[in-house]
């Protein structure tokens, strides 16, 4: 059996659809997740403030691909209801781990505003929700596009964890060919995918943070 | 009637009682100056008197109703709860401007927040904004800065950050304006800029109340004055009676080291 240079492409880019729907999965419900959980870490009710903690030191501390077994075996194993989608099982995995990520990353940002800013909208009759909206947050986005983009960037590389329970994205899809073809470099090659993305990223966070660059403080 | 009243409040952090009982009254369009030397409590003091702390017992009240009474524990409404703070604004030391927003949309986006809960806004909400943002301006020309309208704080001077957040206090037409040390964060070259901008207020017969350390300035500003030491009030009077013929050797003291200098 052979394949041919674009037949390689096409095998790969298969596999490249479900890298892409974990990464926008995760970053669609981790994003807004993470919110709740920074609050629950700054909660002023200690028992809240110390599950929430204790929680992302768990998630924060232990390997993503570890997580990712647990939430497709446990199920099974304790409940006898396995995951039928392999694939909902690495997105929950994922989803919950990058939110404690970002939930520590909106925490430093919102700590990192001085308490003026808050006395200041309280002084000129404004609720703590309308601070939070209308003075708070923006400033809070400004300060943690940088740590983000990181962040989000190793998301794109950690994808590639969803084959330790046989989802079939880009590198598992290049193994497949290492075993069908006997073809080694599509494995290889799969580099110039995630290096695309990336500098994809790179770019747009680039832009975004030149764009909120028009004040500083 | 006093627009002002405070009547014997205390206030402690922890162990350490920094307010230990102040009382003083302040005649409407009248302006206060409070001096002391630093940790003697005037920040507390327009800390508690603004609501940003709370204080653990006494009286205040602006224009007639208690907006803090530690007697009662009746429960204040969102809605009373805004008004009281409206009816008093403060000038922070350190300005604390939104970085966010323009000079302008700094002065009126309380204002513009406020308004949505007129009945007529949903109708009139372009004509609303609009008018806001004349008075905006208007406040923005009076503090000399009206070419300075569509800046964003971090391209303004210190001195002008804080006419801009003069002007922002103006626009909520408080009652009483309060500035704690608005000169202090300000480089000695500045400071004209915004005692010029207090004394016209005072000229305006706006009634106001600043915690300063330029007494030239408070001598001449000031109607009344009040001497702060360690959480009590130590000396009240005119500047006249405070500065030329003060009673207490701690004022005695406190002006000669000022004077020296
Ligand atoms: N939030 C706080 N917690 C504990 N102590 C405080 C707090 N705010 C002020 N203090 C203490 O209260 C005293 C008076 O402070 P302050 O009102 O800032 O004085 P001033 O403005 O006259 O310099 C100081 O000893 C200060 O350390
Ligand atoms: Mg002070």
């Amino acid at each position: 059996m052979s394949i041919d240079f674009i037949g390689v492409n096409l095998q790969l880019l298969d596999g490249f659809k479900y890298t892409l729907i974990l990464f926008f999965a995760t970053l669609a419900a981790a994003i807004p997740l993470g919110l709740p959980i920074a609050f629950g870490s700054m909660s002023r009710f200690k028992p809240i403030r110390l599950i929430t903690r204790a929680f992302v030191w768990v998630i924060r501390g232990t390997p993503l691909m570890l997580q990712v077994m647990v939430v497709f075996y446990v199920p099974g194993l304790l409940f006898g209801m396995p995951f039928k989608s392999r694939m909902a099982a690495v997105i929950i995995a994922f989803i919950i781990n990058y939110a404690a990520y970002f939930s520590e990353i909106y925490r430093g940002g919102i700590e990192s505003i001085p308490v003026g800013q808050y006395e200041a909208g309280q002084v000129l009759g404004l609720t703590k929700t309308q601070t939070f909206f209308k003075v708070i947050l923006f400033q809070v986005i400004k300060r943690i596009v940088a740590p983000m983009s990181n962040e989000i960037i190793t998301l794109v590389k950690d994808t590639s964890l969803a084959r330790v329970i046989a989802v079939g994205e880009l590198i598992m899809a290049a193994q497949d060919i290492v075993s069908v073809y006997g073809l080694l470099w599509p494995l290889f090659y799969t580099a110039i995918f995630y290096l695309i993305f990336c500098g994809v990223l790179t770019l747009l966070f680039g832009k975004l943070e030149k764009k909120l660059d028009y004040y500083r403080g | 009637m006093a627009i002002l009243e405070v009547k014997d409040l205390k206030k402690s952090f922890g162990k350490t009682e920094v307010l230990k009982g102040i009382s003083f009254s302040l005649e409407e369009k009248n302006v206060l100056a409070i001096i002391g030397s630093s940790g003697s409590g005037k920040t507390t003091l327009l800390r508690c008197i603004n609501m940003l702390e709370t204080a653990d017992s006494g009286l205040i009240t602006v224009d007639g109703s208690a907006i803090f009474d530690g007697d009662s524990d009746e429960k204040l409404t969102a809605q009373q709860k805004l008004e009281n703070q409206l009816k008093i604004g403060l000038v922070f030391q350190s300005f604390n401007l939104f970085p966010q927003y323009t000079a302008l949309e700094n002065v009126t986006l309380a204002v513009k927040a406020h308004a949505k809960s007129r009945p007529d806004f949903k109708e009139n909400h372009k004509a609303i904004y609009k008018e806001i943002d004349e008075l905006g301006m208007s406040l923005l020309k009076k503090v000399g800065l009206e070419n300075k309208a569509n800046n964003y704080p971090c391209q303004l001077s210190g001195g002008q950050q804080q006419r801009v957040s003069i002007a922002r206090a103006m626009a909520l037409n408080p009652k009483i304006l309060f500035f704690d040390e608005p000169t202090s964060a300000l480089d000695p070259e500045l400071t004209g800029e915004i005692l010029k901008v207090i004394k016209s207020l005072a000229a305006e017969k706006m009634t106001m109340v600043i915690v300063t350390h330029e007494m030239a300035f408070a001598r001449e500003a000031a109607d009344r004055i009040i001497f702060m030491d360690n959480g009590v009030i130590e000396e009240e009077g005119t500047p006249e009676e405070v500065f030329d013929h003060p009673k207490s050797e701690r004022t005695k003291a406190f002006i000669a080291g000022y004077t020296e200098v």
